[in-house]
């Protein structure tokens, strides 16, 4: 079982991006649960979003506590009480913010993860480029597709195809795949330097 | 076909492949979504031949429904909470006058104080009403029980609650098979019903009736009751023959062949439950849990023999009398205590109180040792209650304050940061 936590704000689409990384897993073939965090929600208050996904049946309700993966959809939550909670040892973590780990200064944070499990991602730039809108729920997804390999981009962009239409629809996909293929590169080229560093030839 | 969608909207397209001729509903969180798919399919036009009625109320909601009903079409509603209290008059009404209307229950608390959040309360507050009550376990469950509801509810002219958790189930989105138009009409013939008002043939339904005969008319409800817990296992034997899956029933038992402790429950905390029993049994733990879908009438012979073998039985609800003891924990308490077998409530879930896996196992090994007590609260924070007695002690006529209580629990959180 994959369990992922997204953080973010009302109007950010939180809740969406959770249904949309459900479908995209059923889409894989695989057994998923997305569910919010059932509060009052209003625009700007912190929101959580929750989705499972498995090889079997999901039976359990019970919260997320000890998530495999976080999404933070808005990097102002970052000092948020307990947004880190639970965090498994070889979780992972993604960031929608056109700043490095360092500037946000989660290092504290995430220096127990291992190497290429934390990641930044300029989303909402990403999202005005191709939506023109500050939504940077399902551009995240791509992102996430390509850091923790839970979701194929083939089966994150059905997903968006089946959820949107007209010029959203067109946007999200456009944008989901270029998350994909920068985070992608972000990772290829982190291994390359890691490879070099300790000596190995390069490949 | 299998969809991953929320749960509410998977009950939205069930309802409509049921072809009601009448939806009269009020929003209520967490009903709400529901409601919006019904009226989305009405307004679209899949669902054919069936009027959208907005209303000012729940009160409203369920008169027009016995209203639609008693003329003859299928008439279906939803609500939650305060909802079904509001409506609670007419609701009592549509049992007496034996109109099979359908309603969901997306199940959430009952304030005061004010909570959107889920717990049985509501459904618990009606189940003297007359109504027979189904509880889902699963967005599938919640699916194939509504189907099961209407042809229950029409051959017997009783109505039928259907229950489901609110925001657990009805926001979850997951996996469902949504059957086929085909498959459906198959298992759900037309609505032929039992009593019309019709002014070419006038008749009175709803008659006053005194003492003289007012026992037997309860009697005879009684008996559609009970009619009922023959009928149920028979549908769903024949519901699995036309959709070609297990689903709704009277009990269901899972790995409680030689369990020595059986876990009672309804609704969708069962699978956690499943989870927790599999991690148990892991460690040697003869456990098990039964699940009531059926939980008004009260299935009192299959719960008695899927309970014959238990030393002892942990009943999880997420419900509580107040004054007196749990709801589920007293009935099910009821038909085991005079074979010996020790009987343990745990009321949990209050409000949208998460129930944790770990808390679960932790009462259960409690029992299993004989540490439990008899009616417990899960993860009740006894300092935070402590507290308020003891104030309240120091002032005899100091009331508990919510408020205080509230600001004492934040006070709590902020100290563990």
């Amino acid at each position: 079982m994959f369990q992922v936590r997204i953080h973010g704000r009302g109007g950010q689409g939180v809740v969406t991006a959770a249904e949309l990384l459900a479908v995209a897993a059923f889409n894989d073939g695989r057994h998923a649960q997305a569910f919010p965090s059932f509060g009052s929600e209003r625009t700007g208050a912190p929101v959580v979003s929750f989705c499972r996904i498995s090889e079997r049946e999901i039976r359990t309700r019970s919260p997320i506590d000890e998530p495999d993966a976080l999404v933070i959809q808005d990097a102002t939550l970052l000092h948020q009480v307990g947004l880190f909670s639970g965090l498994r040892p070889q979780g992972y973590v993604l960031v929608n913010t056109k700043k490095s780990l360092a500037e946000i200064g989660v290092a504290g944070f995430v220096a127990e993860l291992p190497k290429g499990h934390v990641l930044t991602l300029r989303a909402t730039e990403i999202a005005l480029q191709h939506l023109g809108r500050p939504l940077p729920n399902a551009v995240l997804l791509g992102g996430f597709a390509a850091l923790t390999g839970a979701v194929s981009l083939a089966a994150v962009v059905t997903a968006i195809e089946d959820r949107f239409s007209g010029p959203m629809r067109e946007g999200n996909v456009t944008a989901v795949t270029e998350a994909f293929n920068q985070t992608r590169a972000e990772l290829e080229g982190a291994a390359t330097l890691e490879r070099r560093s300790v000596g190995a030839a390069p490949d | 076909m299998l969809r991953q969608i929320e749960g509410s909207r998977a009950v939205g397209e069930s309802v409509a492949l049921c072809r009601p001729r009448v939806v009269c509903a009020y929003p209520i969180s967490p009903q709400t979504h529901i409601i919006e798919g019904v009226g989305a399919l009405v307004k679209s036009g899949r669902l054919r031949s069936c009027e959208f009625i907005n209303v000012e109320s729940e009160f409203a909601a369920m008169s027009v429904s016995i209203g639609a009903s008693a003329a003859g079409v299928r008439a279906y509603t939803a609500t939650s909470s305060q909802g079904l209290l509001y409506m609670a008059e007419a609701v009592f009404n549509a049992s007496g006058l034996g109109l099979p209307i359908v309603m969901t229950v997306a199940n959430r608390a009952v304030g005061a104080p004010i909570n959107i959040w889920n717990d049985h309360s509501d459904a618990m507050a009606l189940r003297d009403s007359g109504w027979i009550q189904l509880f889902a376990e699963t967005n599938q469950e919640a699916v194939d029980l509504h189907i099961q509801a209407f042809r229950l509810a029409e051959e017997l002219s009783a109505p039928v609650m259907v229950c489901m958790d609110g925001f657990i189930l009805t926001h979850a989105v997951e996996r469902v098979e949504i059957p086929t138009q085909e498959q459906v009409d198959r298992f759900l013939p037309p609505f032929a019903p039992q009593q019309v008002l019709d002014p070419a043939a006038p008749v009175s339904i709803g008659a006053m009736v005194g003492p003289e005969a007012f026992t037997e008319v309860r009697y005879l409800a009684q008996a559609r009751q009970l009619e009922a817990l023959d009928r149920i296992p028979e549908l769903a034997s024949e519901f699995e023959r036309v959709l070609g899956r297990p689903s709704g029933g009277l009990v269901s038992a899972y790995r409680n062949e030689d369990a020595e402790t059986t876990v009672v429950a309804l609704g969708s905390i069962v699978g956690t439950i499943k989870d927790v029993v599999d991690q148990m049994r892991e460690q040697g733990t003869k456990i098990g849990v039964v699940s009531l879908t059926t939980f008004r009438p009260y299935p009192e012979q299959a719960l008695a023999e899927a309970l014959e073998d238990a030393h002892r039985v942990v009943v999880v609800e997420k419900a509580f009398a107040i004054g007196g003891r749990g709801i589920l924990g007293a009935d099910v308490d009821a038909l085991v205590s005079d074979r010996g077998t020790r009987t343990y409530t745990v009321v949990a879930g209050l409000g949208g109180r998460a129930i944790t896996e770990a808390a679960l196992r932790r009462v259960f090994g409690e029992a299993i040792r004989g540490e439990l007590d008899r009616v417990s609260f899960l993860d009740l924070d006894r300092g935070v209650v402590d507290r308020e007695l003891a104030r309240m002690a120091q002032d005899p006529r100091t009331a508990p304050s919510v408020e205080r209580v509230l600001r004492d629990v934040r006070e709590s959180a902020a100290r563990i940061v």
